[in-house]
């Protein structure tokens, strides 16, 4: 269950997955050494199937559901491929650019995809979202651009949304007769308060280095606006000189310097639920963390996510030229369509990646447990098993005037990985906020 | 009958050839390419690899940690690995049970086992949090620190593997010809003067062999790295092979992945040959010469 829950978040990028990559990166190697050479060949799909690959866990449900409504009406089949979460990105990369490519594929849209999208191995869907104007306002419109790349919509929103939220828990704060931060010095004032109680002001998993990616991206959203982030995105690598990321760099090293992840977070994970059973247990006041930190914790900790769990936004720092209402995380997960299917096979898989903007869509996502990305799903979000939460989080990023999309899945993985590597160095002291944003100018 | 025909190296040299050679020739053409792994197999883009390979701060730091990894690898099991393999090799009571105990680590698989240690070293839950002040690490942050997190990937390590190094020794150990012994009693010789005068030189080419598979195994050593430590804090574990899985399937990043793996074959390669050169057993002396 744990595994599920975690597994629809960006774990499946960065945690999990790397733990079989053992076995696998023997078999990638082979695979993506011969599926070089192979082009064509036996693997052709045929004309009346689609083959749709999807990241296996909890959510997965919905998107069974939907294939078997799909087939009811259709010709053309759909046929489920369930791959296991630790391994999916490694086994979508590896197949993408053999014969043995899905049809339609599950991804986190933004640098996920873009190396597939230089090399023209997706369909353009953004002729479908102008032609269909009902279509398009189905979906909140900051998780529709979230997704874009270079301009284009190659995705359609298909689970749950999930932002970075700031949590808190309710025990601890009060006991130390706290209140969680509306600003930038409540949130340093906190930091004290915290430390003279013997609490950890913020539970951080410091192995895990996109858990620290979360504050440099809010941290760089408020200071700078969520328009310097736009510019590295967009491929101009000089915006890492921003004044705001050296700010961004210094803060960090503040916050570290002032004991605001404790002593040991350097080998706390998250993966492991290190980080989460530490903020649970009340030896943590607070924890940076996407939406997922909350069914993570219902499921190990039950009476904690019930009584004592809080959330509030990240605050605005003094200053600061962003919008504190502005969002970061990852907006949701998207179906592509391989531009490698013609005629008939296309025309289906746009019919079956469009099913995700229908209404039963929408509420069996709500039904499972997320919180969907449609517009105008108010009501549904209200039937939520928590619905303060989830109408919380709905309302959170449907009034964002920007949602940054995590930066290790916006980027291409040839900048990803290194960064979050600065990020960890950073964090670790081991470089200076200077030597950050050389290094960061350096990526290309 | 004569020697065999040349024909029957003919499965063998195929199956080299597909499974070793080929896939080696393939790595040094990448690494002159620039390639993320997807479309068409790219052609020859230049030397810009190897030239970013030179001064690339990562990787040098990544050769000097193989190194301490190597050595330190090699310091703490070879003399474990042999007084334990020489002790095994003997007659005593309960000798059989031990040894069957010391040998279990290498039944468990490397994830398992590194999993298994990555939970004894989490600084708040696991065993650590709660003994490592013994050894003062006050907040048993153990893993969070560079030299602390290779030492844990060294002890793991060593940890995992002394059970097949003692195998080995056992096996030289027990092909020692009693009489050796039965002589030097007789001539007074005490039990350390025996190990070192009879069963030391005796286990000369039991050495070479365990040193070869060590070192080479160190220099390739990459599924321990991966769990454990992630090659973090930072890149202070990032050995030589965790690094090339990062560039190659992290960053997909195949050209410069491919360059670093060229210079990890060529140096493993190159350390195994000096090292059987150096001991002389490629020459293949037997150790019983002249009895």
């Amino acid at each position: 269950m744990r595994t599920a829950l975690l597994g629809s978040a960006k774990t499946g990028r960065r945690g999990f997955r790397r733990r079989h990559a053992v076995t696998l990166t023997a078999a990638a190697l082979a695979t993506s050494l011969l599926a070089a050479c192979g082009s064509g060949g036996p693997g052709e799909s045929k004309a009346d199937t689609l083959e749709v690959w999807v990241y296996q866990d909890a959510s997965t449900k919905v998107q069974r559901d939907a294939v078997e409504r799909f087939n009811k009406n259709s010709d053309v089949k759909a046929k489920l491929v369930e791959v296991p979460g630790e391994g999916y990105q490694d086994k979508m990369r590896s197949a993408m650019g053999t014969p043995n490519a899905p049809d339609v594929f599950f991804n986190w849209g933004g640098g996920s995809i873009s190396n597939f999208v230089e090399k023209d191995m997706l369909v353009d869907l953004t002729p479908e979202f102008e032609k269909d104007a009902e279509f398009k306002e189905s979906f909140i419109p900051s998780i529709l651009e979230a997704g874009k790349v270079d301009g284009k919509y190659y995705g359609v929103p298909m689970r749950g949304m999930q932002p970075v939220i700031l949590f808190y828990n309710k025990e601890v704060f009060a006991k130390a007769d706290a209140e969680p931060p509306n600003s930038w010095e409540d949130l340093l004032g906190l930091i004290d308060t915290f430390k003279k109680e013997g609490v950890t002001p913020f539970a951080l998993a410091g192995t895990d280095a996109w858990t620290e990616l979360m504050w440099v991206e809010y941290l760089l959203d408020r200071i700078g606006g969520s328009e310097v982030f736009q510019r590295i995105q967009d491929g101009d690598s000089k915006a890492w000189g921003d004044p705001a990321v050296l700010e961004t760099a210094e803060t960090i090293q503040d916050l570290v310097d002032r004991g605001a992840f404790g002593k040991n977070y350097k080998s706390v994970n998250y993966t492991a639920d290190g980080a989460s059973t530490l903020f649970a247990k009340g030896k943590a006041a607070m924890h940076l963390m996407g939406s997922w930190e909350f069914s993570n914790q219902k499921a190990n900790q039950p009476e904690f996510a019930d009584k004592h769990l809080g959330w509030t936004t990240f605050p605005a720092l003094p200053d600061g030229k962003g919008d504190s209402k502005s969002v970061v995380g990852n907006p949701t997960n998207f179906w592509s369509i391989s531009s490698k299917l013609k005629g008939k096979q296309r025309e289906a898989a746009i019919e079956f990646v469009k099913t995700a903007s229908e209404d039963w869509y929408a509420k069996a996502l709500v039904d499972n447990g997320d919180v969907p990305t449609t517009s105008d799903s108010e009501d549904l979000v209200a039937s939520h098993d928590a619905p303060d939460y989830a109408i919380y989080q709905y309302d959170m990023v449907r009034d964002a005037p920007s949602f940054t999309l995590s930066w290790d899945q916006a980027l291409p993985a040839q900048q990803a990985s290194p960064m979050l590597t600065n990020i960890q160095k950073l964090f670790n002291k081991q470089i200076s906020p200077e030597e950050f944003v050389d290094a960061m100018k350096a990526l290309k | 009958m004569g020697r065999p025909g040349i024909a029957w190296a003919v499965p063998g040299v195929l199956f080299f050839v597909l499974f070793a050679v080929g896939p080696m020739a393939l790595v040094v053409y990448l690494s002159f390419t620039s390639w993320d792994g997807l479309g068409a197999f790219p052609s020859v883009s230049g030397t810009g690899n190897w030239e970013r390979l030179f001064d690339d701060p990562t990787m040098r730091q990544a050769v000097w940690l193989s190194i301490v990894l190597t050595a330190a690898s090699w310091l703490i099991q070879t003399p474990i690995a042999l007084l334990l393999g020489v002790w095994s090799a003997g007659r005593q009571k309960n000798r059989a049970v031990l040894s069957a105990i010391f040998f279990l680590p290498l039944l468990a698989s490397s994830v398992a086992l590194a999993l298994l240690w990555k939970s004894l070293l989490d600084p708040n839950f696991g065993l650590i949090a709660e003994i490592g002040p013994w050894f003062g690490l006050e907040d048993g942050n153990l893993l969070g620190s560079g030299r602390g997190a290779m030492a844990a990937v060294a002890f793991v390590a060593a940890w995992q593997f002394i059970p097949f190094h003692t195998l080995l020794y056992q096996g030289g150990a027990r092909q020692i010809p009693k009489s050796f012994y039965e002589a030097a009693s007789i001539d007074g010789a005490g039990t350390v003067r025996q190990f070192f005068s009879i069963t030391l030189p005796q286990l000369r080419n039991t050495i070479v062999t365990s040193s070869v598979l060590m070192v080479v195994g160190a220099l390739t050593f990459f599924d321990t790295v991966l769990i454990l430590t992630e090659g973090g804090p930072g890149t202070d574990t990032t050995i030589v092979p965790y690094l090339m899985y990062e560039t190659g399937f992290q960053a997909y990043d195949m050209g410069y992945a491919s360059a670093v793996a060229t210079v990890l074959v060529v140096v493993a390669t190159a350390i195994s040959l000096l090292m059987v050169r150096v001991s002389g057993f490629s020459s293949m002396r037997s150790t019983r010469e002249g009895m």
